[in-house]
């Protein structure tokens, strides 16, 4: 399993005082749902299907349309 | 002048047997098909009328040669692949490798949303009869677009449109639309190129494999602007456009917008609305770029020298969209239609704000958010197949096993419809277009439907010799209201039959 860890990135690129304040409202309420992401993940472990890579591979479909 | 107009939705889905990847895909699709058609269709099963097919029509005004085009190309003949009717005025079939389910014709943006929907849980409820066999296999179907190695599928949309606009019009004020709706309404895809080669996130299930602007073909060299023309309805009055650079979406809300603002912008088009002219420098690779930087920062050149980011781009059609809407309707303005542009406004704000805010109601953020947070998580690279797998499986249709529908039942998806419209959809059909008398015969005379289309009913009535057929070649008739009371009264086909042609 690759070990490579993701850097958090968050861009400020504005100055005023009300963008600021708009962008606190998001940054907090991402966070929120972020915390609420984790739970779900633990929720997900349980029924993604095992062997990732093996069934991943065997997944082949022939063209459509 | 809204998002009114006689369309539908065709979604092919990808299909493996579990434990068997070598297994034949058209054999499982045919499975798949016959299991659901008999146990629920009574008596006779109804073939499908072929009569009124021609694929192989170019909207441009020619009919390519049978000795040109390639086999795959060749849809109307029997290919001894199953292929039913059901009562709800769907079309349930195998194209090629794989099951497909075309909506009946709907009127407004939501109903398809309504039939699309409930194809999935037909496919569904469809591999639950085919695993319930005698040597019953299992097999899961997924709805999406790609193995992520070469193999597309597609999720085309049919928007009915006036024979007199010309098709020139169409490409160039649908093309930068097509271009950029992505980011409302693509599906998200973990892999890079039409093989999955480069490691990534992109936005669409689709993009890839698009390689020309303009054309005919939908298994090779695939066009943005596909020119097949069977409008199955009056030529002369209409054409069918047929649209296939969508994604397979899950969500209500992706697939509710997609189809609304389509709908919006055809509109438009076909009244002369758009004069502004937002042709791109070069469309196909504009696509791909669009679709490869889910930052949304990535500037697509249009022809006149303006560099603008797909949320501009969309912005641009939401703002003539309301001023279209407000001069032709006003206040008038049907409820849908209203409701779509002020969805299409907000998600725009929202994208250009932060489009995890929208990680509720559109499939690519609902998907990324899984995906990002288990990079977090566990520090997984793009390379892992972990996050290949939460893509695939986002698009798993069972219940229990489908990303999408864990997302659901977490209450964290934005639902349109309750489950009780979508269940009752698998069998009625629609009110407002001819799918209602295709529907109530298949359901109230299945013995007596010898094969219809969407072009017609065959009915084979005792006492007479020949088939009958009863055409139905406007989209906008044989609905309740015009043949409803009919068929509530009628005892037998024959005494509707009389009464429609006496």
């Amino acid at each position: 399993m690759a070990q490579e860890h993701k850097q958090p990135r968050r861009s400020t690129d504005d100055e005023t005082s009300t963008t600021e304040e708009v962008q606190t409202d998001v940054a907090e309420r991402k966070e929120a749902l972020d915390g609420d992401v984790d739970d779900i993940l633990d929720e997900i472990d349980e029924v993604l299907e095992s062997n990732a890579e093996d069934f991943v591979k065997s997944f082949i479909q022939k063209g459509g349309e | 002048m809204s998002v009114r107009r006689v369309m539908g939705s065709e979604v092919e889905y990808g299909i493996s047997v579990v434990g068997e990847p070598t297994a034949n895909p058209m054999t499982a699709s045919s499975l798949v098909v016959n299991a659901y058609a008999s146990s629920t269709l009574r008596a006779r099963r109804a073939r499908w009328d072929f009569e009124e097919e021609s694929p192989l029509r170019d909207a441009r005004g020619f009919d390519m040669s049978r000795a040109q085009a390639d086999l795959s190309q060749l849809t109307d003949e029997d290919l001894g692949l199953a292929n039913v009717i059901l009562t709800n005025g769907a079309r349930l079939y195998v194209d090629h490798a794989h099951p497909e389910f075309s909506t009946p014709e709907v009127v407004t943006p939501l109903d398809v949303v309504r039939w699309e929907k409930a194809g999935e849980q037909i496919m569904y409820d469809a591999t639950l009869r085919a695993a319930s066999l005698p040597k019953g296999q299992q097999i899961v179907l997924y709805k999406n677009n790609t193995d992520n190695k070469g193999a597309s599928y597609g999720t085309h949309e049919n928007y009915l449109m006036r024979r007199s606009t010309a098709f020139a019009d169409i490409v160039r004020h649908l093309t930068p639309f097509f271009v950029s709706r992505q980011v409302v309404c693509g599906a998200g895809r973990v892999g890079i190129g039409q093989d999955g080669r480069d490691h990534g996130f992109q936005i669409s299930q689709r993009a890839d494999y698009f390689e020309v602007e303009v054309g005919l073909e939908t298994t090779l060299k695939r066009p943005i602007i596909n020119t097949r023309d069977e409008p199955h309805a009056d030529p002369d009055k209409y054409r069918r456009l047929h649209v296939i650079i969508g994604d397979a979406n899950l969500s209500e809300v992706s697939t509710y917008l997609k189809i609304g603002t389509t709908a919006l912008v055809l509109s438009m088009i076909e009244d002369g609305f758009i004069t502004a002219d937002l042709t791109l420098e070069t469309p196909v690779s504009a696509l791909r770029a669009v679709s490869h930087d889910p930052s949304l920062k990535q500037l697509v050149a249009l022809r006149d020298g303006r560099k603008l980011t797909a949320v501009q781009l969309q912005r641009v059609y939401l703002e003539l969209a309301h001023a279209y809407v407000d001069e032709r309707l006003g206040g008038d303005a049907d409820e849908q239609t209203k409701d779509v542009l002020v969805r299409w406004g907000s998600v725009l704000d929202r994208l250009e704000q932060d489009p995890f805010l929208l990680a509720g109601e559109l499939d690519w953020v609902a998907k990324l958010q899984l995906l990002r947070s288990y990079r977090q998580r566990d520090g997984l690279g793009w390379d892992d197949a972990k996050l290949q797998l939460v893509d695939l499986q986002y698009s798993d249709i069972r219940p229990e096993k489908g990303l999408y529908h864990r997302l659901v039942r977490a209450g964290r998806m934005e639902r349109l419809l309750s489950d009780e419209e979508i269940t009752s959809a698998m069998h009625d059909p629609p009110a407002e277009t001819r799918a209602y008398f295709r529907g109530r015969c298949l359901e109230k005379f299945p013995q007596n439907v010898a094969a219809a289309s969407w072009d017609s009913v065959i009915l084979d009535l005792p006492g007479r010799e020949s088939l009958q057929r009863i055409p139905t070649i406007d989209p906008l008739r044989g609905t309740r209201a015009h043949v409803g009371e009919l068929l509530d009264r009628s005892e037998t086909a024959e005494q509707m039959f009389t009464a429609l042609t006496g």
